[in-house]
Formats: C-alpha cells, sequence, structure tokens
C-alpha cells in the first residue's frame, strides 16, 4: 500500500513537473489561456455531474417516477453528494488483476476524453488549440479511449470485465469505421480539417438551411448513431449489460477508479454531443441567421447556441435509453457494419457528385461567407 | 505554428492529473480493509474457477483485421476529400475506382460470412 502511493505521488510529481513546464511555454505565448484552461475544465466537470443529475430525473418523469429529489431542493445536490460518497468509498485492487494497469486504465480513458476539448470552438476565435489538424487529433483522441476499456477488462483478471472489454472493444472499433466515412463526408463538404471553418463554411444567406445537417442528412444520423455506440451507451451498452455480463469491462472496479471511468464516459457523451453540433448542426452559428428574427437573437452569444445544440443531443441520448430496449450483439454489428457502412460509402459518392459539380450549398458563391 | 499545439499537451496533462488526483484522494481518504473474499475476482458468489484469461472468439479478431483495412481507407480518403472542390473530375473519378475496388472486397466479405454473428 505504501509502495502503491509512492508511485502515485512520483507520477503526479512527473506530470506536475511536465505541467508546469507547459505553463511557462503558455504564459510566454498566450497568457490567457491559464485562465480560461482551469474554468473550462471545472466548467466541463460540472456538466458532467449534472448531466448525471439530469439523467436520473429525465429518465425518471418519462418512467413517471420523480427521480433524485431528497438531497438540496429538486436533489441539486444529488451529484455532489454521490461524489463525496465515492471518495469516502474504499478503492479495492483484486488479488489476482494487474495493479499497474488496472489503476491506469480510469487515467487512460479520462486524459483523451478531457484532451479533446483543446481544439473544440465554443465562439468564433474562441479555441485553445486553433490547428489545422484539429480532426484528424479529435479522431485520434476518440480513438484512444478504446484503451482504457481494453486495458481494464485485462487487468481485472475477470471472466466478466474479460468478455465486456473484447465486445465493448470490438463494438467501438466497428463503429468507427462509420463515424470515420462520416467525417469524410464533413471534410468533403467544407475542405478543412479546422473545425472553426468547418463551422465557418455552413454559414451563408439562408441560415439553417445552409448547416450541413441537410446536405449531410444520412451522415447526420450515422454519425450521432455510431457516437452513441462508441460511448457504450443504450441501446448498444452490451459491452455493460447488467443482466448478462454483470457490468462489464469495469465489473472489478469500485470508489474513485470507478467514479473516473463514470466521469470519462459521460464526458465522452458530452463531446459527441458538442462534435455533432460543431459539424452538422453550425456550431455557435445562429438558428435564426438569415431569417426576420435574426436581430432579435443578436444578443445571445455563440457559445450559448453551442451550448443549446449540445444540450438537444444530450437529451437524445438519454430518451435513447429511456425508449429504447438493449439491441442484441449481432444486432449491434450487422447495423455498423451492413447498414452504415454501405449507407456512407454510397453517400460519399453522391456527395462527390454534388461538390464537384457545385451543386446547391456547394456552389462557390453560397458557400462563402456572408 | 507549433506553439499552437502546446495547449494540447497542457490539456493531456490536465486529463491525466484529473484521471489519477481523484484516484489518490480516494487512496487516502477511503478505507482500505482487504480481505481474501473481498479480492477474489467476481463471479456472482463462485469461487473462480479457472483463468479468465481465456479463449475467445476468432470473429472479434476479425473484425479487429477488418477494421485495420477499413481505417486506413478512411484515413487514404481524408487528404482527398479536403482537396475536393480543387480536382474536380478527374479526382472523383479516380477516387470512385478505388472505392469500387474497396467495395468488391467489402462485398466478398459479406459473401463469405465475415460479418455474420449468428
Amino acid at each position: 500500500m505504501i509502495k502503491l502511493l509512492g508511485a502515485f505521488f512520483l507520477a503526479l510529481g512527473l506530470i506536475g513537473a511536465a505541467l508546469l513546464g507547459v505553463v511557462y511555454q503558455i504564459w510566454l505565448s498566450s497568457p490567457w489561456q491559464l485562465l480560461w484552461l482551469p474554468i473550462t475544465v471545472v466548467a466541463l466537470l460540472l456538466m458532467v455531474a449534472y448531466l448525471t443529475y439530469a439523467e436520473r430525473k429525465i429518465i425518471g418523469y418519462m418512467q413517471i417516477r420523480i427521480g433524485p429529489n431528497r438531497v438540496g431542493p429538486r436533489g441539486w445536490l444529488q451529484p455532489i453528494a454521490d461524489s463525496i460518497k465515492l471518495i469516502c468509498k474504499e478503492i479495492i485492487l483484486p488479488a489476482k488483476s494487474n495493479r499497474f494497469l488496472f489503476i491506469i486504465a480510469p487515467a487512460l480513458a479520462m486524459a483523451p476524453a478531457l484532451a479533446a476539448w483543446a481544439v473544440i470552438p465554443f465562439d468564433d476565435g474562441w479555441v485553445f488549440a486553433d490547428i489545422n489538424a484539429a480532426l484528424l487529433y479529435l479522431l485520434a483522441m476518440t480513438s484512444l479511449g478504446v484503451y482504457g476499456v481494453i486495458i481494464a477488462g485485462w487487468a481485472s483478471n475477470s471472466k466478466y470485465a474479460f468478455l465486456g472489454a473484447i465486445r465493448s472493444t470490438a463494438q467501438i472499433v466497428s463503429y468507427e469505421i462509420a463515424m470515420g466515412f462520416a467525417l469524410v463526408g464533413v471534410l468533403m463538404a467544407s475542405g478543412s480539417l479546422n473545425l472553426g471553418d468547418i463551422v465557418r463554411a455552413q454559414s451563408g444567406s439562408h441560415g439553417i438551411l445552409d448547416w450541413f445537417w441537410l446536405p449531410l442528412l444520412p451522415l447526420f444520423v450515422v454519425y450521432f448513431i455510431s457516437g452513441v455506440a462508441e460511448t457504450n451507451r443504450a441501446p448498444f451498452d452490451v459491452a455493460e449489460g447488467e443482466s448478462e455480463i454483470v457490468a462489464g469491462f469495469h465489473v472489478e472496479y469500485s470508489g474513485m477508479l470507478f467514479a473516473v471511468f463514470f466521469l470519462a464516459e459521460y464526458l465522452n457523451m458530452i463531446l459527441i454531443a458538442a462534435l455533432t453540433s460543431i459539424m452538422f448542426l453550425g456550431g455557435w452559428l445562429s438558428p435564426f441567421a438569415d431569417t426576420p428574427l435574426e436581430s432579435l437573437f443578436a444578443w445571445v452569444p455563440g457559445v450559448a447556441w453551442l451550448f443549446l445544440k449540445t444540450s438537444i443531443f444530450l437529451f437524445l441520448f438519454l430518451w435513447f435509453r429511456a425508449t429504447f430496449p438493449r439491441y442484441r450483439y449481432d444486432q449491434i454489428m450487422r447495423l455498423g457494419w451492413k447498414v452504415f457502412i454501405p449507407l456512407t460509402i454510397v453517400w460519399i459518392l453522391v456527395l462527390g457528385v454534388m461538390v464537384v459539380s457545385e451543386f446547391a450549398w456547394f456552389a462557390p458563391a453560397v458557400s462563402s461567407t456572408v | 505554428m507549433l506553439e499552437n499545439y502546446i495547449p494540447i499537451l497542457l490539456f493531456i496533462l490536465v486529463g491525466l492529473l484529473v484521471g489519477l488526483g481523484p484516484v489518490l484522494m480516494g487512496f487516502l481518504v477511503g478505507p482500505h480493509k482487504p480481505d481474501e473474499e473481498k479480492d477474489s475476482p467476481y463471479e456472482c458468489g463462485f469461487e473462480a474457477f479457472e483463468n479468465a484469461r481465456m479463449k475467445f472468439d476468432i470473429r472479434y479478431y476479425l473484425v479487429a483485421i477488418l477494421f485495420i483495412i477499413f481505417d486506413l481507407e478512411i484515413a487514404f480518403l481524408f487528404p482527398w476529400a479536403i482537396v475536393l472542390q480543387d480536382l474536380g473530375w478527374y479526382g472523383f473519378s479516380v477516387m470512385s475506382i478505388f472505392l469500387g475496388i474497396l467495395v468488391v472486397g467489402f462485398a466478398y466479405e459479406w459473401k463469405k460470412g465475415a460479418l455474420e454473428w449468428e
């Protein structure tokens, strides 16, 4: 136990030292980021906390229950009580597990889920890393999340964890292909890997009709459903199907180790929702642009629109969970490989014709910024 | 240009910190009373009767291999997709042939039953 704590402090010390170096670098170039970074991270974690509250409340009402209502007014302090409870719980390290991998697996799930937010544009120009390879970076980060799952399943040395991890990996990997093809469609339409440019490519003179959801409708649907499968959410949650393999890859995890997995899953949900709104629903763009109502809503900051659109998709995540029964594993694989992949390939060809012939949305005059 | 990437490094480090920090707090605050039963792998109350790292279905392996092929495909499509507007019909038809070959391979896998999970 002492050895373990020592290793922990060593790891945190190393990360802290590296952090200091990076912070110094940033202090030299753009000090404002040092103020915004903690605010963003805390805001994200608060969003995660209240997403769990919203989930229990919304699913509760959908099932004609009230949901949590004891801790604080209307149960608002429930997530805080939950996190305090989880901190105080014992962390069990199974005797047969591979301890090192067992402990770093949640961190490996968490780090990419948070790191992906570095390239998300919250408003025009409000982005931490304005890089031109943003979408490639995002693809890399969302793929890295699978390591947390498979390492957790392997290190637990438990049958349920192992089965859950293998299923989950095959599922994530399958839907990643459909997701990748959907991203290719976005790239064809926008002509840039930079997320800010992708949003700007969606502004035009027809407001909401210029957003990519319309020309890319099948890819939009495929992307979001793949996102649900990618985050192992219902109805694609066979990886942790409690009625057969108990909890899947995190069956041996308890206390804070489990909480970090939980945080990572919800952070990934928010990420997928935000990405869907950025790539298909115009990110920070106002839905009332180019309509008579435009001036009425001109005071609303872009980040509020992004938040609103993200919330719609998050609500869909919860709605799916309350509505659909769990898919069987062969049905999941069939949907991924035999429906989504052919659909996306066909739509990439259709889109190719539209882009090259400069049809409607892709005519140079329309796609230029207003 | 390259300093645009520094915030990413910062975010990755903060992500690791958020992943490991709470766990350390859990170790420090929570109790630690291990016993043999508690530390044994969970198997619905039974004693674990064999190694959990067992053989698994070959189809998972197949999925992994197919994934590599398709993912490479996507990586190959990315640069093409960005410059499609400049490439025009020539670029489009070349990639159509390429995608056609891919679809032939995909149809072969499908026919061979590589995608069946019954």
